[in-house]
């Protein structure tokens, strides 16, 4: 369980990483907090030629509102998410999701914008990106580019992004007043990876549930006017609509009934708090 | 930018339990393993190297992390605190090192540096941690004796020890 041989590059600025990055290409990898890609180096997963630490990189600790969004840049901590005790007006999923990334020790050295490009499956971050259309914002020598979350997650820690980029920042909108938000999540133990978790969002007529788990990325189904007394087979027909399987965790059975009845009490908790 | 090729040992350099400390290291070689096979500091125990077990809990610049997921060449110039740094003097437990003693909150002792770790961390950020807070906390550490519970009993003993004993400073 030691890593392989790798040159390691300790950056000072993005740009020389992006650079770095624009040399190396696929046989480097970005080293951020650690918490997904040392362990994979470890059990030799990823075997990188060349690592590009960006945690002593300049660039804001914290994430930072610009204009209608919360922005977080490449170097925020994930227990930056816990210790901001606005981010429960701004965006509140996001404080509703935060105690579930990982354990506290991993936050405390794990990125925000270092999950979003691991892309895992069970992962919080993407999922909750996914949930409130937030975007990311990739960067290489060449260009800068910006696309939708929705978007950026195409498959089992498979990305948009190319081996020349990095991510620079993601960020996702300031909640309106009036939306109700609500995160549940069923693990073997908190903190573990996610068998099944649910984001909701329910504003005016929109009811909005994203699953996370069970896909190999994040899934949203999104319902117009959906009356109480039809929840259940909308979320019965959502549950049979995913690519539940059988692992060494849950079976598909077990997933699909958690979708059900998870997503139920998630949906109803957002509501309770939408006006 | 500073570049550190694969196959040679660079030097490391760090403050570790308030002292200086340095060894060679190739930029492949854990934290963890630098520790203990380097500056032959054994507190801090290895279990699954991958960040699940939470045995190799140490601090890094005030914050609780995983030695075996962190370089030794990450932490050039950092501030390190790992078990052996928790006692006040030789011979002397700390207030919470006394508590697990008195409440049997170890059998083995392999997770334990870990555990007393996050809680010495966790307590000194947040005093008036409760039992609850530290459940949760604990959820990133694996014990295979204790069935936690005598390790809950004994950190929520030191929380309230070291509440009183700064209200009496």
């Amino acid at each position: 369980m030691k890593p392989a041989r790798f040159d390691y590059v300790r950056v000072d600025t993005l740009d020389e990483a992006a650079d770095i990055l624009a040399q190396s290409g696929d046989d480097a990898r970005v080293l951020a907090g650690g918490q997904s890609l040392m362990a994979m180096m470890n059990m030799r997963l990823a075997q990188p030629a060349v690592v590009v630490d960006i945690l002593q990189a300049t660039g804001p600790r914290r994430p930072e509102i610009a204009k209608d969004r919360l922005r977080i840049s490449a170097l925020v901590r994930q227990e930056a998410l816990s210790t901001r005790v606005s981010l429960a007006q701004e965006v509140p999923l996001l404080a509703q999701a935060a105690p579930w990334i990982g354990h506290i020790q991993t936050r405390m050295r794990g990125t925000v914008c270092g999950s979003v490009a691991h892309a895992d499956p069970s992962a919080e971050l993407p999922l909750i990106l996914v949930a409130l259309d937030g975007r990311v914002h990739l960067k290489s020598r060449r260009k800068r580019r910006t696309m939708p979350a929705r978007e950026f997650f195409l498959g089992m820690m498979v990305t948009e992004k190319s081996d020349d980029e990095l991510i620079e920042a993601v960020d996702v909108p300031l909640t309106l007043p009036g939306t109700g938000t609500a995160f549940r999540e069923v693990g073997r133990r908190k903190g573990d990876f996610a068998i099944v978790s649910c984001a909701a969002v329910v504003r005016g007529s929109l009811t909005r549930l994203a699953v996370g788990g069970v896909n190999d990325t994040p899934v949203v189904a999104d319902w117009e006017n959906l009356a109480p007394a039809d929840l259940a087979e909308a979320l019965n027909a959502f549950a049979w609509s995913l690519d539940t399987r059988d692992d060494m965790h849950a079976s598909a059975r077990y997933r699909r009934d958690l979708v059900r009845r998870l997503g139920e009490t998630t949906i109803r908790e957002a509501r309770s708090c939408a006006d | 930018m500073r570049r550190l090729s694969a196959d040679e040992s660079h030097m490391v350099c760090f403050r570790l339990n308030g002292e200086p400390v340095e060894g060679p290291a190739e930029p492949r070689m854990l934290l963890s393993d630098f520790l203990r096979h380097v500056l032959a500091r054994t507190g801090t125990h290895v279990g699954c190297e991958h960040g699940v077990c939470g045995a190799c809990t140490i601090r890094i610049d005030g914050m609780m992390a995983r030695a075996c997921m962190t370089l030794a060449v990450q932490v050039e110039g950092a501030e390190i605190t790992t078990v052996e740094g928790l006692a006040p003097e030789p011979g002397r437990l700390s207030v919470l090192q006394a508590a697990f003693r008195r409440h049997h909150a170890l059998q083995c002792g392999f997770c334990t540096a870990g555990i007393l770790m996050s809680i010495d961390t966790l307590l000194q950020a947040e005093p008036e941690a409760d039992a609850g807070r530290i459940r949760e906390v604990l959820s990133g550490h694996l014990c295979r004796c204790t069935g936690y519970r005598q390790i809950l009993d004994a950190a929520v003993e030191a929380a309230r020890a070291l509440r009183k004993e700064t209200q009496n400073a």
